[in-house]
């Protein structure tokens, strides 16, 4: 077996550490994933997908445990590598999308790309490619809040693609979207993979989770890790 | 370096995305911080440039003055007192002077007539620019005054003064001295006062000590301190306008920290998605620094603009009550415009500086926390 991209080892995440309300959201997880697959993070409303999300994606660092990526140990990196990192290798789709209101579908989509210095001509022109890419080149323009859900889902998508990232991170994807959407979202995670991505996401959606795209399901129940098929 | 442009480019262009996303509370933060600007920039240049203007009409008064006393009021200079003045060691040259006011109901204002060795021929006067102007006279004109003693004088303008410094010789008119005596009824062979100019001028305090020991019923007033007299007027009346504005700077300052420190819970999550999509905490920062420099650069160029055009093109109409006290004695009289390049900095300081840190403070503090937050937005 290769070196698996993501490795978590041990990990915990305690919200309010040491306080009175501390909270442990993920007890001692070890989990494993590989270059290249599509992984399903699967279980109940509070059992801790989102926040395991946040760890794989560096938005967060465990209370204890290690998280390496790659062959990098990234569970103590200062905040600045770990934003590094984010934007080198790390495209985020959220749940609500979280575009930036009364920007246009173009500069939402240039965002990550800004603190790289590169001239706005060529980051101009790759968002416009990757818009094209999703039948969003007539909205480019548009402020995103006039967009509907299924292409603002799309505008989120090309932005966590414009720094050319090689994993791909989703909560919740479906959530907001309906059953011809849904697939529609499926069918552009299989093109991405074909072009060598890693996905991960989180989902209770049977359509995503029977849809026979996933390599690998694993179930969380109340912070720990039941199933790893 | 290109690297670094492209960045600054890109982050101001965000700014100003942000600053028209927000529009009326830009828009309304712009006309505040500028009318603060404006007024403090105006009260800055008014003091300033009369300051200047009154430097510039002392540097042309005598270095001492001789004033007669009797009963220890100022009197005019008897025909024998020149004869009295002993030869003083460290004095250059004494000229007795004939001066005096005459107020003109005409254009109800006060005139300083005096009398000079290279005057205009007999029945010619010089007029300042001030006068020409309220009465509309040009060179050849005649103009006719009733004197004190009702007897009414006809003169030909000879000339317009030189308007280089208005404050001097705006009200002034200039004749010979028997046009001046025969105006004025003023009494043959006395004057007015002395003006005495002094060999050193570190010596003119030891020159006025050994006047007025030989002369002890004369008063000797001296430019240095008439000027720093001046000086300390003018800073009390910088000071009471100061003082009141710093009561409204003050309000500005606690709305502006207000609106920038409470910031919008959409300003917030804008911080966190920016973070997590790999914007770091000095990129943000950078972003809220240019929003905040242009605002408040804006701000204090139209600001300064406008306090500039106020102050030396519409003569400070709002503050020259206050600041200026003798407005009502003195004809209308423009000021020659000044700018003085620490002033402006002072003034960019206690502006662009305060307002740009106030929007800094809370954007760090959004800045550095955790960037998971946005997961749950
Ligand atoms: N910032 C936080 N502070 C305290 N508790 C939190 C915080 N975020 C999440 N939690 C708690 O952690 C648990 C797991 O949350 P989450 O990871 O969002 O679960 P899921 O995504 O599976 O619904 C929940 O019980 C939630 O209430
Ligand atoms: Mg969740």
């Amino acid at each position: 077996m290769s070196q698996p991209l993501i490795e978590l080892r041990e990990v915990c995440k305690t919200y309010n550490d040491g306080q009175p309300n501390a909270f442990t959201a993920i007890d001692g997880i070890s989990l494993a994933l590989e270059h290249g697959r599509i992984s399903a993070l699967r279980g109940p409303s509070g059992s801790g997908k989102t926040t395991l999300l946040t760890l794989l994606g560096c938005l967060a660092r465990p209370t204890s445990g290690r998280v390496r990526i790659g062959d990098e140990d990234v569970s103590a990196l200062p905040e600045r590598f770990l934003t590094e990192l984010r934007r080198q290798r790390f495209g985020f789709v959220f749940q609500q999308f979280n575009l930036i209101r009364g920007l246009s579908a173009r500069d939402n989509v240039m965002l990550p790309a800004f603190p790289l210095g590169q001239p706005h001509a060529v980051l101009s022109a790759r968002a416009q490619a990757l818009l094209e890419r999703f039948r969003l080149a007539h909205r480019a323009d548009a402020p995103v809040e006039w967009l509907s859900g299924g292409e603002q889902q799309r505008v989120a998508i090309a932005r966590a693609l414009i720094n050319d990232p090689d994993i791909l991170i989703a909560d919740e994807p479906t959530a907001n979207l309906d059953t011809r959407l849904a697939e529609e979202f499926l069918q552009l995670m299989a093109e991405l993979h074909a072009d060598g991505k890693t996905i991960v996401l989180t989902s209770h959606d049977p359509l995503v989770l029977d849809s026979g795209l996933m390599h690998r399901i694993v179930t969380l129940r109340d912070g720990r890790v039941v199933d790893a098929q | 370096m290109r690297t670094w442009l492209n960045r600054q480019r890109l982050l101001i262009e965000y700014t100003v995305a942000a600053l028209g996303r927000r529009r009326a509370r830009s828009l309304g933060l712009l006309l505040t911080y500028t009318a603060v600007v404006f007024v403090l920039a105006s009260v800055m240049l008014f003091t300033h440039a009369l300051r200047q203007e009154a430097a510039r009409v002392l540097a042309h008064s005598p270095e001492v003055v001789l004033q007669h006393l009797v009963a220890g009021r100022h009197a005019l200079i008897p025909a024998d007192y020149l004869e009295r003045i002993p030869r003083q060691r460290g004095v250059r040259e004494m000229t007795p002077r004939l001066w005096g006011y005459f107020y003109d109901p005409v254009v109800q204002a006060n005139y300083t007539f005096m009398a000079t060795a290279d005057a205009p021929p007999p029945g010619h006067i010089l007029i300042g620019p001030a006068m020409a102007r309220a009465r509309g006279v040009a060179p050849g004109n005649l103009i006719a005054w009733r004197a004190y003693d009702g007897a009414v004088h006809t003169f030909t303008v000879a000339g317009i003064l030189d308007a280089h410094s208005e404050l001097m010789s705006a009200d002034l008119v200039l004749l010979g001295e028997d046009d001046f005596r025969g105006f004025f009824n003023y009494p043959e062979g006395q004057y007015t006062d002395i003006a005495i100019a002094v060999r050193n001028p570190r010596e003119v305090r030891n020159v006025a000590t050994r006047l007025s020991e030989a002369l002890p019923d004369a008063r000797l007033i001296l430019r240095d301190e008439v000027l720093r007299t001046y000086a300390a007027l003018f800073d009390w009346r910088q000071g009471i306008v100061l003082a009141i504005l710093s009561g409204a700077l003050l309000a500005f300052a606690l709305l502006a920290w207000d609106k920038a420190s409470g910031l919008a819970a959409e300003e917030r999550r804008e911080i966190g998605i920016l973070k997590a999509i790999g914007w770091e905490t000095g990129d943000v920062l950078r972003m809220k620094f240019w929003e905040g420099a242009l605002l408040s650069g804006t701000a204090f160029l139209s600001g300064y603009v406008l306090a500039h055009v106020h102050v030396f093109h519409l003569h400070g109409a709002l503050f020259r009550p206050v600041l200026q006290g003798w407005a009502v004695l003195y004809p209308r009289f423009a000021l020659p415009p000044e700018i003085d390049p620490l002033q402006v900095l002072t003034l960019a300081l206690l502006t662009v500086l305060p307002y740009t840190v106030a929007v800094l403070v809370p954007c760090w503090r959004a800045a550095t926390t955790d960037p998971d937050a946005v997961m749950r937005s």
